[in-house]
């Protein structure tokens, strides 16, 4: 490996780390304003233009909090539970090709199923968080967590069977170039071959299990304020809460960044970026015209994550919460049945060439 | 009680019903007007009938005021104490008028007491203290909120 190939890899590693971490400030302003907005209210509008630094005094009220652990509970685990919940979520992002197939820290092979078994690793952050604070609301918060993500895990395994059966590769690269061919096009307009356009029932089964899998609203029955107060970070303050923040608003975004890298073109270009970048590219050397061409992609990529982690808000501050039993039955009757039928129609359709 | 609702064909699939759900927030969100009042620039305006702080009417900076003590007789809440005194001229006066802040229950019965209409309740309902507050006679005379 050249010395510019391992400054390269630092400057991923960095665009994609400051990325992520610089994510949850924004989504506390976002998430705010927001439920503020749909609720017909205005939200905290003081500090600063249209109240953007509130997170910054959010961030500085964590910071000088009294980092306190109650008599009762395990002092181990009790610290490490949230150090275990947030690497998981940070090193989900690796094998995602964020600006053009040369922006991933790791190209592995078996690239989506990398995101899905560390992403299920976060799982053991919660039961210990659960476990170690020594409190029936907290267990029974990280119970019903375990429950939930190991029953949907399997429908976000299986919804997305069918992308890499079209596809012929796990390799998310892959996947993301794949959907840079055409699938058909009406006049002037050509459709590109996303994910969404192939495999709509898969998209909806991911969506739905994503927003279980990162124990958002209206599948947060691991926090539930109204039955078990805060669930299984009911007995954290401070920096250890912020953690769970944190890794609770990076889960949503490596959700978002998996909904559009598989189902939305990745990095593709939105439509009218590609013209824009080709005029900043006049006359340019290649060079110069790679790095445009890799900004623009990027920018694309961002904007349709900043979709997602909308849509995440948006759902949260519409839909109420399941009940458990209702959250179990439309995972293993409803959703998993679904999914299996989806893998079945598309070996189909493979099989008889219309994919 | 647990209703029996029977949904129809096409709300069994969720996905209907949610999309209708968040057109209805979408839609709150871009064109319902806001609820918020934002305090210190806006104000809610009250009914004229609002019983906020007190005051005594004045006509040419001398109070209406007789100290008929028909005010403390009526006070439910036992809250106003008058100390009636004579003025130069022979008329009656109220040397000391308190109105205890903590204990007064705003129902406005002095007021209707009144037969002079020197004991008033205004418009005005940012009345917080800091100390457990006692209107003086020199407070109450200021003609705040005069209508």
């Amino acid at each position: 490996m050249s010395e510019q190939e391992i400054l390269f890899m630092f400057l991923k590693i960095g665009i994609v780390l400051i990325g992520l971490l610089s994510v949850t400030p924004i989504m506390l302003f976002v998430e705010r304003r927001g439920s503020a907005m749909l609720q017909n209210r205005v939200g905290p509008n003081r500090f600063g233009p249209l109240g953007l630094f509130q997170s910054v005094l959010d961030v500085l009220k964590f910071i000088f909090k009294e980092d306190r652990a109650p008599g009762h509970v395990n002092k181990f685990y009790f610290s490490l539970a949230p150090i275990v919940t947030v690497i998981p979520a940070l090193m989900t992002f690796a094998v995602i090709p964020f600006a053009g197939n040369d922006f991933i820290i790791a190209n592995l092979d078996v690239g989506i199923l990398y995101c899905f078994s560390i992403a299920s690793l976060g799982v053991y952050g919660i039961i210990m968080a659960g476990w170690a604070s020594n409190n029936k609301y907290s267990l029974l918060g990280s119970l019903r967590s375990s429950a939930q993500m190991i029953s949907y895990e399997l429908t976000l395994g299986l919804s997305i069977v069918g992308m890499i059966m079209v596809f012929q590769s796990l390799k998310l690269t892959d996947i993301v170039a794949g959907q840079g061919e055409t699938l058909f096009s009406i006049g002037g307009l050509s459709v590109p071959k996303y994910g969404i356009f192939i495999q709509p029932v898969g998209f909806i089964l991911f969506l739905v299990s994503s927003f279980a899998e990162t124990n958002r609203l209206p599948f947060d029955l691991p926090e539930g304020e109204s039955e078990l107060i805060a669930g299984y970070h009911l007995e954290y303050g401070s920096m250890r809460f912020a953690l769970f923040m944190l890794s609770e608003f990076v889960n949503m975004t490596v959700a978002s960044a998996l909904l559009a890298t598989l189902f939305f073109g990745g990095w593709h270009y939105l439509p009218g970026f590609e013209s824009l970048a080709a005029h900043f590219a006049e006359g340019a050397n290649t060079d110069t015209t790679y790095m445009i061409s890799s900004f623009f992609h990027g920018l694309s990529f961002v904007i349709k994550i900043a979709g997602f982690m909308w849509f995440f808000v948006w759902v949260r501050w519409t839909l109420p919460r399941f009940r458990f039993d209702q959250l179990m039955n439309f995972g293993w009757r409803v959703l998993f049945p679904i999914a299996l039928l989806n893998v079945f129609v598309t070996g189909l359709l493979i099989y008889f060439g219309v994919l | 009680m647990l209703a029996e609702r029977k949904p129809g064909f096409w709300n069994k699939f969720y996905v209907v019903e949610i999309a209708r759900g968040l057109a209805i927030t979408m839609k709150n969100m871009l064109f319902a007007k806001r609820a918020t009042i934002e305090f210190p620039e806006e104000r809610r305006d009250y009914s004229p009938k609002f019983r906020g702080q007190h005051y005594i009417k004045t006509v040419n900076g001398v109070e209406n005021c007789t100290a008929c003590m028909l005010c403390p007789t009526v006070c439910p809440a036992e809250c106003i104490h008058i100390v009636a005194g004579e003025r130069e001229d022979k008329e009656k006066y109220p040397v000391k008028f308190e109105i205890d802040s903590l204990r007064c229950c705003f129902c406005g019965m002095c007021e209707e007491a009144c037969p002079k209409d020197a004991i008033k309740l205004s418009n005005i309902y940012e009345m917080s203290q800091q100390s457990r507050t006692v209107y003086e006679k020199d407070f109450l005379l200021e003609q705040r909120g005069n209508k």
